[in-house]
């Protein structure tokens, strides 16, 4: 376990030096970095020396790959390459445009994103599997064909709208929670409240007809039958044999998303003012600072990378059969 | 003097395309029967319908010209820098009737307050009767007669066309009985009878309500209907080679082929999708900025940013179908008929495409389909962020994001966001309910993950 656990930790460095590969090529060599200083110092402040000094200042005045002027090793550590993406693999992001530690930036903002991501997702969680089993235990009735149409309409209603939606009907119309902001502490429960509700509101769709379709699959197996011919009823069949067995499917899939949890949602935090890593990304970006882009999307594949492994681990731990080698 | 944009070019190619792929199902027996089993459900055909009718509009919306400038001497005609297209030409009213600023759906007078100079000498705060709006109405106590008029002759060129309809759907129904003909018919009495009364009010006032800067809404609806179509269709023209190809080498060839692309989809997936897209359009908007020289008007600018932005999701989204067609492709490359086409000699390129992709079409045909709500819903966040399309080019994701502060206006402005809404929701549950015929009636167990899907 622990062998194969390092094997794919090793396996993880290409596809991360991959990923800085593709993050170089689109930030540096696709556009100089004199553009960006152009594009950074706007129409009007743009002279050669303004250019030189905005690069200066940010260490993009370096040769991209290969210094021939340095001496020795240096040739290839005082470069834009070796400063600007290896030293992403240390955690070392270096600063934004505001001169701010990016680092430091994603530890503070990472705890008011997991405050409404892990709310969403458990909450969601435990909503679309009760209402899939619902759906399933009325199997081929009106209940379940008129369910699946609202998952289906649900699907087809794009997050902006229940967060446009939902804000003017909670916070402006009838003033139950306020329309954006955060604090620290307890307080941050009012300002949770609406954007989790919105969070789970707009995933049902999409999730409750998987796990419907799971249930189902399930429902045909072998062992369903023998449950029911033994005269169990239809209740304890769903809920003793067929919950438990498709949760399996159902918690490794959703395993892969538990790191990026991490990350936040773009949409919310940026409507609601949460001040959590997807309102930073979405910030970023609209600020075309891309230091800060860069770090995120090193960040993000990081997690992304953890979240395959930890799948893999998971259907270990629920099933016994698959062994690793 | 006619305009050939790119994205005009791509869509109409794509119907040509889609046009000769239904011909040649059409004489096969083994193509035709899983399209026959999508068209006996009620809910493809009624979803068809709706499609149908959006996609007569993006058509439309899709062969632009400049117009001539009316110049006195003859020889070197001058033409306009304004780029339009046949939707422009044929709601001319819609067009260019713009107001000052917002007013409600059917107003007569306008959403802001100003001042106004009074019959008899002196000046007032009042609402502004409109430019265009109910401009027609001498007194605005004929208004409710006048709608009601309106909406009563565009009713009854509703009726005529679903007498005709009727009249079809019964040719057809006792041609193919199979075919829930009625469902369809259902879905075409509906929007007739929506978009009939819309179009002969149309012509007096604005039917949706005018946005900040005076603009018919119901306009921009009809023209963000052409950039959703183009974003969920060409995405997939740009998606579907690399996916494919990829793919099926991948499950085919093993061994260090298949690492290789499995490496690159890894590392494709494993950066967040909204940064990747938003890195790549960034880069592509400053190229394009230095580059002013690459287009003659705005419109071909507009374009091209809508283009590389299908390019753009296209590259990012084609990790999910070459992921499904390397396992179906690994699994076929077992069997017998494959084992014997080799033996026999036969090269890899031609077992690849006669034996190999014929038999993983249906799992590319699903994961169209089902890429097409992805991508239009993709669209609008990604116009939100900021790096969607260019903000000239009207599309539901700017329509929203107008929207979000003119809700918190008192009164609000509900209706930009309301018909973003009404014609995203109907194109995308359309989209949703075809999607799942066509997966019914293809193969049930095939289970795509829609592009765009880390962008929502």
């Amino acid at each position: 376990m622990f062998a194969y656990i390092v094997r794919r930790l090793a396996y993880a460095v290409p596809i991360l030096v991959g990923v800085n590969l593709v993050t170089f090529v689109l930030f540096f060599v696709v556009n100089s970095p004199d553009d960006m200083a152009r594009m950074q110092l706007g129409a009007k402040r743009v002279t050669p020396e303004a250019i030189a000094k905005w690069k200066a200042e940010r260490g993009y005045d370096k040769p991209l790959v290969w210094n021939a002027e340095a001496p020795g090793l240096e040739k290839l550590t005082r470069t834009i390459f070796f400063e600007k993406s290896v030293r992403l693999f240390v955690f070392d992001f270096g600063f934004s445009e505001d001169r701010r530690d990016i680092g430091r930036e994603i530890a503070a903002r990472m705890w008011p994103s997991l405050a409404l991501a892990v709310p969403v997702f458990l909450v969601g969680l435990a909503v679309c599997v009760s209402f899939a089993l619902l759906l399933a235990f009325f199997r081929a009735t009106y209940l379940d064909f008129w369910g699946v149409v609202l998952c289906v309409a649900m699907m087809s209603i794009s997050t902006l709208f229940y967060i446009i939606g939902g804000q003017y009907v909670f916070s402006k119309l009838w003033r139950l929670v306020p329309i954006s902001g955060y604090a620290e502490g307890p307080d941050a429960l009012k300002f949770l409240v609406l954007p989790v509700a919105i969070g789970v509101v707009a995933g049902i769709g999409a999730s409750t007809r998987w796990y419907r379709t799971i249930f189902l699959e399930e429902m045909g197996r072998e062992y369903v039958r023998t449950a029911r011919a033994k005269g169990l009823a239809e209740s304890a069949v769903l809920f003793g044999h067929v919950l438990r067995n498709a949760l399996i499917p159902i918690l490794t899939g959703v395993v892969a998303v538990i790191p990026l949890l991490f990350l936040g949602s773009l949409l919310m935090e940026s409507f609601f003012g949460i001040p959590g890593l997807g309102s930073y990304t979405i910030d970023a970006i609209q600020a075309q600072d891309f230091a800060v882009v860069r770090a995120m999307v090193f960040v993000g594949s990081v997690l992304y990378i953890v979240g395959l492994i930890l799948t893999d681990l998971s259907y270990t731990l629920v099933d016994p059969r698959i062994r690793f080698d | 003097m006619p305009v050939v944009l790119v994205t005009d070019l791509l869509l109409w190619l794509l119907v040509a395309v889609g046009i000769g792929y239904a011909r040649y199902c059409a004489r096969r027996p083994h193509l035709a029967a899983p399209w026959a089993r999508v068209f006996r459900r009620p809910a493809a055909v009624a979803a068809s319908v709706v499609l149908a009718a959006y996609l007569v509009v993006a058509l439309a919306d899709s062969l632009h010209y400049r117009p001539a400038l009316a110049q006195g001497g003859a020889g070197a005609r001058a033409y306009s820098v304004e780029v339009l297209s046949l939707l422009d030409a044929l709601l001319p009213a819609l067009r260019t009737r713009s107001e000052k600023t917002y007013s409600a759906p059917l107003a007569t007078r306008s959403y802001a307050k100003e001042q106004v100079e009074l019959p008899g000498g002196g000046i007032a705060r009042d609402y502004p009767r409109l430019r265009w709006g109910g401009a027609h109405l001498a007194d605005e106590s004929e208004w409710a007669a006048d709608v009601a008029r309106r909406v009563a002759q565009g009713l009854g060129v509703a009726a005529a066309l679903i007498g005709l309809a009727a009249l079809a759907t019964r040719r057809l129904r006792r041609r193919r009985p199979e075919v829930p003909w009625q469902a369809g018919f259902w879905t075409f009495a509906a929007l007739a009878a929506l978009a009939c009364p819309a179009f002969a009010l149309a012509q007096g006032y604005h039917v949706l309500g005018t946005d900040k800067v005076g603009n018919d809404v119901f306009y921009l609806a009809l023209k963000s209907v052409r950039t959703s179509l183009v974003i969920g269709t060409v995405t997939t023209l740009v998606l579907l080679p690399v996916g494919v190809a990829l793919g099926i080498m991948a499950g085919y060839f093993r061994g260090w082929v298949d690492d290789a692309i499995q490496y690159v989809y890894t590392t494709l997936n494993s950066i967040p999708g909204v940064l990747l897209i938003a890195a790549s359009v960034l880069m592509m908007q400053v190229v394009m900025d230095r580059h002013p020289e690459w287009f003659a008007t705005a419109a071909e600018r507009a374009d091209a940013k809508l283009l590389v932005l299908c390019v753009i999701l296209g590259f990012t989204s084609w990790t999910g179908l070459a992921r499904l067609l390397r396992g179906e492709a690994l699994k076929l490359s077992q069997l017998e008929y494959i084992q014997a086409a080799h033996a026999l000699g036969v090269t890899h390129a031609r077992i690849l495409s006669r034996h190999i992709l014929p038999n993983v079409a249906h799992i590319v045909i699903i994961a169209l389909v089902m890429d097409f709500s992805g991508l239009v819903l993709a669209e609008a966040v990604l116009s939100y962020v900021g790096v969607g399309v260019d903000p000239s080019t009207s599309s539901f994701g700017t329509m929203i994001n107008a929207a979000r502060l003119e809700m918190s206006r008192e009164p609000p402005v509900w209706w930009t966001l309301a018909t973003a809404f009404a014609f995203m929701l109907v194109l995308v549950l359309a989209a949703n309910l075809f999607a799942d015929a066509v997966r019914d009636g293809f193969d049930p167990r095939v289970r795509v993950a829609a592009a765009g899907a880390g962008v929502r």
